[in-house]
Formats: C-alpha cells, structure tokens, sequence
C-alpha cells in the first residue's frame, strides 16, 4: 500500500471513530458509546502486551497485573480524595514501571517456559495483595464515586467524553509504538527476540534492553487501567488475575502479534465477538472458544510459523 | 495476510455491525419496566431463583399487571460477579430504559452495581441487601431497603441469646459488608463475651480449619451468619466435626430457610434462628402468598421469597397511587416511601432513611407433619418496631 | 503438640494430598508431552460433574468416583488423540492459548449438559466425626480422602518405579527423543499417560465435590495451585508433585490460621480476616519465584 494511500486509510478511520457517539446517540444506541469506551482501553492494554509479546518476544503471563495496578492506583488516590489527573497519571505511571522494574529484573533473568511461569507467579502474588487490602475493598472490589479531574469542563462520567480521551490515549500509544518499531532501539528489540544469543555476541546489552521494553509495557498497561477504573467506577483484584492475562494474550494473538494495529483489532475483536454472541446466546464462551482455537489451530502463516521459531531457539 | 486497509476496514465494520444489532426500541410509557438483576447459577442461586420466582408470581397474580399497567420484567444472572452486574444495570438502565432496577441477593454486587442506578436516578428497590452504609451516610432518595436492615436478623439474634442466659459466643461471617454488618449487629445486643470473631472468605465452602479454631476456642455459643451454599456445607461440617455435642448453634433466619433444611436434612430439627418473617404467619396476605406459591412451585417459600414478592406489591402500591404518571419522579418516591400494600410479614413501614421498621421473630425448625421440616416462629416478637442504629447519620428527614 | 495444631496438619495433608492428585497427572504431561495443558483443571471439573451426575441417579457414591474415573480418562485420551496431539510439537505459547480456549469450551459445554453447578454430597455414613484422640474428632469423610489419596500416591509410585510402563514413563519424561530412538511406541505412550492424568483429575474432582462445590469454573483456582507445586517440586517427577503439594498444602493450611492469629494481634478481626489467607497464598507464589529463579529445575528434577 503507498504512503498516499495509507494516509487516506488512516484519515476515513480516524473519522470514523471520531463520528462514533454522535452517531451511536442519532440510532437511538448511546449505550454502546461506553462499549466502544471499553475497546478502547482493552486495546491500549493489549497493545501494550504486544509491545513486550510480540516485538520483544517475552511470553508474559501476568501482564494483567500492571493493568490492575495501574487502576488500584488511580482508584485510591481518587477514594483518598486526591482528583487531579495529573497527579493520577503520575503515581499510575510510577507506580506501574516500579512494579515492572523489580517483576523484569526478576524475571527476565529467565527464558522459555520458566519465563511464563514466573511472570504468572508474579501476576498471582499481585493479585492475592490486592484480595488482602481490606481498607480498599480487598475481595469485594473498590467502588469509587468521583472521576479524574482533567480541566477543562470535562467530565469522564460522560460516555462520549471518555471515549475522546480514552482515543487520544490509544492515539498517542499507537504513534508511540510506531516510532519504536522504526527506530534503532525497536529494530535491536526485534532482533534480539529473533535470535539473543547472536545480538549478545555483537555486543548489545540484550537484558537492559528488554529489561527497558518490558517496564515501558507495564507503565502503557497502567494506564488503561487508570482509564478504566475512571470508566467502571469499580476496580477489583479480578484485574489481575491470570484469566485476565490470557485474555489480553488472545486479543494480541488474534489481533496480529508484532503488528502495530495488533492490539486495536484483538480487542474490538473479542469485545464485539462477545456483546454480539451474547445477544444471541448465554452461551457466548463456548463459541468464543471455538473461534480462538480455530485461529490457533489453522492460522499459521506468518504469526504462528513465527512463534514456533521463536521457540524452537529457546529450547 | 490482508492488507492494513483490509483490516482496519473489516474492523469498523465489525464494529458497527455489532453495535448496530443491539438498537431497541425508546421506552414505552404505557407500562412498566423492571430490571431483575439476581445472582441465579452457582451454589447460592436457591435465594435469587426464589426472589425471582416470587417477584414474578406476585405479578402473574394481578395478571401481568403493576399498579394497573401492563408490567414487563426483564431477568439477568448476575453470576455471583460483581462487575457483571454492573453491566447488566448499564444494559437495563441505557439500553432497556427500565422505570425500576431490583434484585441483587449480596451486598457487595449490589453496591458494586447501584451507582448505575442511582447516578441515572433510576429507583433500586433492594430485595434483599440492606448495607449499614446505605441506610446511614451514604443513603439516597432513589434507594429503598425492602427486606430488612443488615444488622436486624443478628441483633435480634443477640437479643435472644442474651435473654437465654449464653455467657460465651463465637462469631464467623464473610468478609463483606453484609458479614461486617452481621456480627456488629449481634455484639450491639449481646451482653456476653466475644471468644472468637472469624471472617472467611465469601463463597468459601471448606470450613475445617475454621471449625478445628471454633474447637479450640470453646464457646458457649457458636453465631454463624453464612447464607446460601455457604451455610448448607457449613452445618454439614459442624456436625460431622462433632461440635455439636458441647456447643449451641444459632442462626439468623436465612442460613435456616428451606432451601438450608432441604440440603442438611434432619441435623437441623430444633435449631434456633430469627427472622422477619415466617411460613406460618397468619396474615390474609400471607397465607394467600404461601398457599400460590407452593400451588406454583411445589415448595415452601423462603423468606427471601416473601422479599421478593413484597417487592413487586410494593411496585404496584407505588404505580397505582401515582395513577401510571411514572414520569413525575418525586411523586413515584413519595408513593414508594408510603408503602401502603399489604405485606406478607405483617406490619410494614418504611423509616425516614426508606429502611423498614418491623418486628423480628425467634423461629425454631420443627416439623410439618408431613414428615418434612419447617419453620416456627414464638408469636411474641423478640424486637418490637425495631429501625435501625444508622438512620441518625442520614441526611433525608 | 496442641490439638489445634494437629487438626490443622491433618486438613494440610488433606488438602496436599489432593492437589498431588491433580499435579501428578500434570507433571506428567508437561514432563514426557512438554506441553502446558491450561485444560487440566477442566478435567478435574468433568470429573466432579459426571462423578456428581453419575452420584445422583444412582445413589451409589462408589459408582460415582468408578464411572467418573473411567468416564474422565475416556475422554482425556479422546481429547488427547483427536486435538491435544497437534499441539506437541508447537511452542508453549500456542499451547498455552489452545488450551486456554479448551478451558472456554469445556466450561460453557459443561453448563449446557448440566447446567451451572451440581449438588455432591459425602455418603451419609461417612457424615460423623471419628474421635481420633480424646478432645480432637475429626470428620470421617475427610480421613476417607486422606485414605484415598495415600493409597493412590503409593500405587502411583508403584506403577512409576516398579512397572515397565513406568520405565517408558520416566524415560520419556527424562529423555524423549532417546526413548523414541530407542523403539518406544511414543504415541501410544502419551495418549495412556494422559488418561492416566486425567482419571487422577476424576478422583480429585469426585472426593472434593462435597467439600467445594461442583459448578462450572472450579478448576481454574486449583490449576495454578497445581502449576506451582510442579515447578516447586520439579516438571515430569512425581515424587516431586508429591513433595511439592504437601508443602503446598501445609503452607497453605497453616498459612492462613498462623498469619490470621497474627494479625489479629493488631488489626481490626475483618482486616486480619482478609490479610490472612491473602498473604499465605502470597508466600506460596513468593516461594515459586525463588525456586524459579535460584533453582529452576525444581528440588527433584526428572531431567538428568
């Protein structure tokens, strides 16, 4: 596809998304103006996994961690009575890449099949911390009545507002991402993902770099988790749970592993698979399920012939 | 692999597809709308299966209608999920545009799930859950407790003890706000000791190592606020345990309902529990509502059934006071404060926090006659006219 | 040693010893197949469910744990033949989300045959308490299972030392291209391994029905449990599982009441509640972190 014609495919979806709310309301379904609020912050997260998955090639099995994380974070500053956005994005941030700092440099000191499981380990460890914290809900969730406040009049208790601001979020994640994935630092990720031992031979220091790409994923997940919390009102150590891991593994898987649209398209995916199935049947797990392994199963070009290489070499 | 162009487009269509399905029609303001949101899988579902069943009985019975208008109710299962029924409340509320939203059995889901309704000042009549927060600080003119205020059952269960002569009690509850509520309505009344204060997990079902502590712990009494499958597999292991010889169990109402005494059977012939209300209450509703019930379901009602209807005639005193204007807001809830239907409980009047006063019964589980087992309740209440000890902290007068 | 203390260690061992159950099969699998199954705790599920199905029309309590056992392990070498047996050769990842969305499959399909859940109960005869010691009685249906799953740990061991079969078992499990190379019908060797695993699943599922309840999803919980004991305790030996899953199950037991008491020393009784058993399970996870990264082949590794 020429750039031109890219540029013109960017620019139809980008109004696309943005007549989305107005358009929803003219049909009568403003409900579902919050539905595409919640793709949007699961394809942050999920884009965030296909940063550490896919282009730096760690299995991560407790990335749903972060996500929790990062709305425990904002969902006790903002029930503490601290509202600022900013200060939000902040303690989220900070709080998110320390976590990934520790759970990384743990963890990546280990490959293959140990990797996933000690991030998994992590992931639970997370998880029971957030079910003991009583003060906040422990088990029974925190519910939290007010919202971030970001100025200017706006008001995330509003769907479409929060749809706004949960895009320009996905926005600048994408155009993050996209620069990475062009420059020096993201090809020397790629490269180490497809073969360490050589990188290491010519001499990059492959554990900071994914050490660096790993905390960076962690702090991005963070944040839609403070989006999220912001969208529900409600955070719960179900967050963090492994379950929440592998669904954030199947968006990126369906979606495209090392793509950039990736995430986007594993979440919209999913989300929408499941409001349309469940319109029809209760049943909407099983045919999910179905689908998933199908993909799994049959779609080998490119992305699983990919992986088993990947793995062929950390064996 | 298709082109970026391909995809994104296969997306947003995707994306409008699926949202396109879901376009209903505007709300009808010819009848009445009422969301059913109720935990109905999973091994407490006997309680919103029977709330659910109950709630639509009593509307078959003024042949489909509420207060004089046709009357639709749409049912969903919580899942025993807290953020389930948060969506569930989004769907009935925006999407299905209900006029009342009711049902949740457990406190936690509820007050995960109500500022759905209260931030879109839809009315939530709470079946069941009844949280001290709700009826103290945090109360809302668009919340009414129907059921009775959390800590009621176990303050009169306090009460009983205490006029008993028990010296010595050990406490377990879940760790939620219902369990929290529970054993600080029981201490408020009890005059005893407090020789243990356990908090198990919510939906724990193996208590061995809470029993082998209660062992240990020797009390005189053991309180044990456990609803559902809780309660069931709890019982069932504190008398194969053996503890049954040297302690006294005592129940609050529910965790010695039928759906209980069905499962444990026999062990449960004598026990004490209270409650709101009971099968063999004499009032002309009541026994119309006992004898259809067990005419339509082929079994006898628990109380949380007895909620669950009285709800729905709540509904209907409310609709028709208001003569079907369910537009006018404020005279809904004034409608709804006033409460005048009759209840299957006997006396019934809402307190200024819109939490019931009543009176509260000590009930024993003797048998029907039939060879099966039920409840019976003292006739002389153990709690007369009894609010509760949080309505000073409500700002509504 | 305190009545107390002893009662907890019995519930420890009874709760080890069936997460053994669960781990052995496991183990196994990930040892000789190198595959993540994520689908194994489902089969603990279909255990618990045909053995609960099987318990309500027939009466016989016997005949459930019989007819889920042989009902389970059918349909887990069915499920190995048929779908498992493509991903062998695949890296863990696909591995871990085909099976992931088994578990999907298997719970929704689970519900549409019996519905949510499934009521269990113990034998009535086995409903007393046993006084073991004068002042402790312990419940007899639990000792059943303490029984039952001692008794299946030694014939396990049996079957894995002692037999041909589990020659080929733990040669496949230490080295399997060795073991093909050395004329081992590997296929037919997996698909019995797996059954095996999975009647073990069936057991577990069966004898913890009463305690826990039969519904739809309750082998997820139980399955990280499971993965934990077999990093602890070393992928592809039992004798690990084994060891793995008391000190699981001990922790866990004690865990809970030990840091309970503690905490209530200085927390409000619902908080201590809460911090409790959370960070128990903390300290088991905590634990797999070390062992991952100080010593990542487990304490009885089966790969020399």
């Amino acid at each position: 596809m020429s750039p031109l014609q890219r540029r013109v495919a960017l620019g139809l979806l980008a109004m696309l998304l943005v007549a989305l709310p107005p358009a929803m309301q003219a049909l009568g379904a403003g409900y579902y103006v919050s539905t595409a609020g919640r793709i949007v912050v699961f394809a942050i997260a999920a884009t965030s996994l296909n940063l550490v998955l896919g282009y730096g090639g760690m299995v991560s099995f407790g990335h749903a961690a972060f996500f929790g994380l990062g709305a425990y974070a904002t969902g006790v500053l903002v029930s503490e009575g601290v509202l600022n956005a900013g200060a939000h994005l902040l303690a989220t941030m900070a709080l998110t890449a320390l976590a990934a700092l520790v759970i990384g440099a743990i963890s990546l000191r280990t490959r293959g099949v140990y990797f996933i499981m000690i991030t998994l380990a992590f992931g639970q460890m997370l998880f029971y911390l957030a079910n003991s914290i009583k003060g906040y809900g422990g088990d029974e969730g925190l519910n939290i009545r007010a919202r971030s406040l970001l100025g200017f009049g706006l008001d995330l208790k509003d769907a479409p507002t929060f749809y706004y601001v949960a895009l320009v979020a996905l926005a600048v994640t994408l155009l993050g991402l996209n620069a990475f994935v062009r420059s020096r630092f993201g090809r020397t990720i790629v490269a180490i993902r497809d073969d360490d031992l050589r990188a290491e031979a010519l001499g990059f220091a492959t554990y900071r770099m994914r050490l660096a790409v790993f905390v960076a994923a962690g702090a991005i997940a963070g944040i839609a988790g403070a989006l999220s919390v912001n969208q529900q009102g409600y955070v719960s150590p179900n967050l963090l749970h492994w379950t929440q891991s592998g669904t954030l593994m199947v968006m990126v898987i369906l979606g495209g592993v090392a793509s950039l649209w990736g995430g986007v398209l594993g979440a919209a995916l999913l989300v929408v698979l499941q409001e349309v199935l469940s319109a029809y049947t209760t049943h909407w797990e099983f045919w999910t399920g179905w689908v998933l392994l199908a993909v799994v199963l049959f779609a080998r070009h490119g992305l699983a012939g990919w992986l088993a290489d990947l793995s062929a070499r950390k064996r | 692999m298709p082109s970026r162009l391909c995809r994104s487009t296969l997306a947003s269509a995707f994306v409008a597809f699926g949202l396109a399905i879901g376009v209903l029609p505007a709300h009808a303001a010819d009848k009445v709308k009422v969301g059913f949101v109720s935990t109905l899988s999973g091994p407490s579902a006997a309680l919103g299966v029977d709330i659910r069943d109950a709630f639509l009985l009593a509307v078959k019975l003024n042949g489909g209608k509420l207060g004089g208008l046709p009357a639709e109710v749409i049912v969903s299962d919580d899942q025993f999920k807290p953020d389930v029924a948060k969506g569930l409340f989004e769907k009935n509320i925006k999407r299905d545009k209900v006029d009342f939203m009711t049902g949740v059995v457990f406190s936690n889901i509820m007050l995960a799930a109500l500022p759905e309704a209260l931030d879109a000042k839809t009315f939530y009549l709470s079946p069941n859950a009844a949280p001290s927060s709700m009826a103290g600080k945090d109360c809302n003119p668009d919340f009414f407790a129907v059921a009775w205020p959390n800590d009621a059952y176990h303050e009169a269960a306090g009460q009983f003890a205490t006029q008993r002569g028990m010296k010595s009690v050990y406490l377990i509850a879940p760790n939620y706000q219902a369990g929290k509520d529970s054993l600080s309505g029981f201490k408020r009344t009890f005059k005893g000791q407090v020789v243990g204060e356990n908090y198990t997990k919510l939906g724990q079902l193996d208590y061995a190592a809470e029993l082998a502590e209660v062992r240990a712990a020797k009390p005189q009494v053991l309180y044990v606020f456990l609803p559902g499958g809780m309660g069931i597999n709890f019982i069932k292991q504190f008398v194969g345990a053996g503890l049954g010889k040297d302690i006294t169990l005592l129940l609050p109402g529910f965790s010695a309902d039928q759906d209980v005494i069905g499962p444990v059977g026999g062990a449960m012939s004598g026990l004490f529990n209270t409650a709101h209300w009971s099968p063999d209450f004499s009032n002309a509703a009541n026994q119309k509502f006992v004898a259809e019930f067990r005419k339509e379901y082929n079994r006898t009602p628990t109380l949380y059934a007895s909620q669950g209807y009285d709800t729905a005639r709540l509904i209907d005193a409310a609709v028709r006071d208001v003569k079907g204007k369910l537009e006018d807001h404020e005279a809904v809830r004034k409608a709804l404060k006033a409460a005048k239907f009759e209840s299957v409980r006997g006396p019934f009047r809402f307190n200024t926090n819109q939490y019931p006063i009543q009176n509260y019964y000590v009930r024993t589980v003797g048998s029907d006659g039939k060879g099966g087992l039920i409840n019976k309740s003292f006739s002389e209440p153990i709690l007369k006219d009894h609010g509760d000890a949080y309505v000073q902290a409500c700002a509504m007068k | 040693m305190s009545v107390l203390a002893l009662e907890q260690a019995l519930n420890g061992l009874q709760f080890g010893l069936m997460l053994f159950l669960l781990a052995a099969g496991l183990t196994l699998v990930f040892g000789v197949m190198d595959m993540i199954n994520l689908a194994h705790g489902s089969l603990y599920m279909v255990g618990a469910f045909i053995g609960a199905w099987i318990v309500g029309l027939t009466g016989s309590f016997l005949l459930g744990i019989v007819g889920a056992v042989l009902g389970t392990a059918a349909f887990g070498m069915a499920l190995e033949s048929s779908l498992l047996r493509s991903l062998y050769a695949r890296d863990h990842l696909s591995q871990v989300l085909a099976t992931f969305a088994l578990i999907l499959i298997l719970n929704d399909g689970t519900r549409m045959l019996f519905g949510n859940d499934l009521p269990l109960s113990a034998p009535a005869a086995l409903d007393g308490p046993v006084e073991l010691l004068p002042g402790l009685s312990y419940p007899a249906y639990r000792l059943v299972i303490i029984g039952a799953g001692l008794v299946l740990a030694l014939s396990l061991y049996l079957l894995v030392v002692k037999t041909r079969m589990g020659a080929l078992v733990r040669a496949g499990a230490s080295n399997r291209e060795m073991a093909t190379a050395m004329g081992v019908d590997i296929k037919r060797l997996f698909t019995v391994v797996f059954g095996i695993g999975a009647g073990l699943c069936a057991v577990a599922g069966v004898l913890m029905g009463p305690l826990l309840a039969v519904q739809v999803g309750m082998g997820e919980n139980i399955l990280i449990l499971a993965f934990v004991v077999i990093v602890i305790g070393g992928i592809g030996s039992i004798r690990g599982a084994l060891v793995g899953a008391l000190l699981v199950g001990v922790v866990d037991t004690f865990g809970r009441t030990v840091m309970q008491a503690l905490f209530r020393e200085f927390l409000p009784p619902q908080m201590a509640s809460a911090a409790g058993p959370a960070l128990a399970s903390v300290a088991i996870y905590v634990f797999m972190a070390a062992v991952l990264a100080i010593r990542p082949q487990g304490l009885f590794p089966a790969r020399g």
